[in-house]
């Protein structure tokens, strides 16, 4: 792909069809190992059904039909035969909203660990305290580590979940507009994480504020109607966009 | 605008008057019970079998009833549990969202939730008859259990349809099977709402008198097997009531209101544990 990057995932001439709509036509694309890649474009035009197809949570969707390859360190994760739990343990997933799991902070943080089979009381403890620093949850909550995750505000949620999230020791952090339910303040909050975590995992963040995308990517995926119209590093595609359409939408003429 | 008015205050009256009807209906129910009750209740109603035949017994009291009706509906509860459990669990997180047999299903149950209780009686006595039982406890949780089946899975049904789609995708996203995320992601967000409809089909269970009629029989004792006739409560209000002795009759009372006391226990007892188990529940 040049320009020193290297490829995490390639997604090769990706086709996701709702029922007879078309919502992904045709993407190729080379997702750069430990960058944070932003994915622009405005609503409804494919962003959340490109990052959902990274972990293939669009199987839970109705109706929903897929041609083409995506992989993952070199593995489609479309082929039949693969372990789709496996695939999902290296991607953790940031919601729009923040989807705290009916049980403690403590549960959440230990869900993902448990269920790959982690018993041991200590390596927990020790578990949920490291995540919970590496999201800067740690000094708000480590009083109250067995209160009901749905009690503490909904920045500390969000931060919660990316401390669930980073628990089962995954490669990538795929964000679908994380901060869009959250106040300036922790809106913050979860952004210097990303930058914190960027040389430790290749995060994916769908946004449609873009100033947010120029804040935090290194390398920018503009979609359209469910095309792709541009794709590159972040300076190139906000400084000199290639595209007619890129342009017009960085400078706010269609959105 | 005087038409407009006069349409409100109307309206307003005929829901003042419906809320009425609903709350002295409920008042006189229970008026009647503890007035004709009251007086016929002893110690010995509930901590004695019956002395000299069930609905003959001047004497005594109705402990077998009592005891029987609890077992009956307690096994009963049980068993429908481990048929709607998985049934809900199948329509709301296995499912496709589209797939017909989730509208099937649906349907289906609430038919069977539309179906006369003494027509499972009948139902569970046909089955009786094929398997060469004869009137018993479990013949009676057989037939209790079909006819709270329907009502307690449509019950959790509602309430596991509410659990918002992104906690599953929380779940599998991390890794969790369908399994896993079932378990211990769904069933505990809808806790409150699967207690609750575990107690509304115990209450009716306990107190249906058609759906036992010829499937759990009736006995002067305590039943200690599961293949022995067990007495029921509302059987044994059917069976005072119907005799000429109006001494008899006035323990249908004290029957009764031993069985109103126990729903209501019930009742209350499902809004502390509801309110118990909300504390996990995201909102």
């Amino acid at each position: 792909m040049g320009m020193g990057f290297k490829t995490h995932i390639s997604v090769q001439n990706l086709n996701v069809f709702y029922r007879k709509q078309q919502a992904l036509k045709n993407i190729t694309i080379d997702i750069p190992d430990k960058k944070i890649i932003a994915i622009i474009g405005p609503s409804g035009c494919g962003k959340t059904t490109l990052l959902k197809s990274f972990n293939r949570l669009i199987d839970s969707v109705d109706g929903i039909r897929v041609s083409g390859k995506v992989l993952v360190d070199g593995e489609n994760i479309f082929d039949p035969k693969i372990d789709v739990t496996r695939i999902r343990k290296k991607m953790g997933l940031l919601a729009q909203s923040p989807t705290p799991l009916p049980m403690s902070i403590y549960d959440n943080v230990a869900y993902g660990p448990r269920i790959h089979g982690l018993k041991d009381k200590k390596e927990l403890d020790r578990i949920v305290e490291h995540y919970l620093k590496e999201s800067s949850l740690w000094d708000e909550v480590k009083d109250r580590l067995h209160t009901p995750a749905s009690r503490i505000s909904v920045g500390q949620q969000q931060r919660l979940c990316l401390a669930r999230g980073l628990a089962v020791e995954p490669e990538i952090i795929l964000a679908d507009e994380p901060t869009s339910a959250l106040d300036p303040k922790s809106s913050q909050r979860i952004e210097r994480s990303f930058l914190r975590l960027k040389n430790e995992y290749t995060t994916i963040i769908v946004t449609h504020i873009l100033r947010q995308a120029k804040r935090l990517a290194d390398y920018v995926v503009f979609l359209y109607c469910g095309e792709l119209i541009e794709h590159g590093p972040a300076t190139n595609v906000f400084e000199n966009p290639k595209e007619e359409m890129t342009r017009e939408y960085i400078k706010g003429v269609i959105s | 605008m005087d038409r407009r008015k006069i349409e409100e205050g109307l309206f307003k009256a005929l829901m003042i008057a419906s809320t009425l009807i609903i709350l002295s209906s409920l008042v006189l129910i229970l008026t009647t019970v503890i007035v004709k009750g009251v007086p016929a209740m002893n110690l010995a109603m509930i901590t004695q079998t019956p002395k000299g035949g069930f609905y003959l017994g001047k004497e005594g009291g109705i402990l077998n009833a009592i005891v029987g009706s609890l077992y009956l509906a307690t096994g009963a509860t049980f068993l429908a549990i481990l048929i709607s459990l998985p049934v809900v669990l199948y329509l709301n997180v296995y499912a496709k969202k589209s797939s017909r047999i989730i509208t099937f299903t649906r349907f289906s149950l609430d038919v069977l939730w539309g179906v006369p209780s003494i027509v499972y009686g009948a139902f569970g006595f046909t089955i009786m008859l094929f398997f060469g039982l004869r009137g018993s406890l479990l013949g009676g949780i057989i037939a209790v259990a079909l006819l709270v089946l329907p009502i307690m899975t449509r019950a959790m049904d509602e309430v596991i349809r509410m659990v918002p789609k992104e906690l599953l995708e929380a779940s599998y996203s991390l890794g969790a099977t369908r399994l896993e995320t079932a378990l211990k992601v769904v069933v505990r967000q809808a806790l409150p709402g699967i207690l609750t409809a575990v107690l509304i089909a115990f209450g009716r269970g306990i107190g249906d008198a058609a759906s036992v009629i010829f499937t759990a029989g009736f006995s002067d004792f305590i039943p200690y097997s599961l293949l022995r006739p067990a007495a029921t409560l509302p059987l044994a209000i059917f069976f005072q009531l119907g005799t000429p002795f109006p001494e008899v009759q006035d323990r249908a009372y004290a029957s009764a209101l031993i069985l109103t006391v126990i729903i209501l226990i019930i009742s209350i007892a499902s809004r502390i544990l509801t309110r118990r188990f909300t504390r996990h529940v995201v909102k």
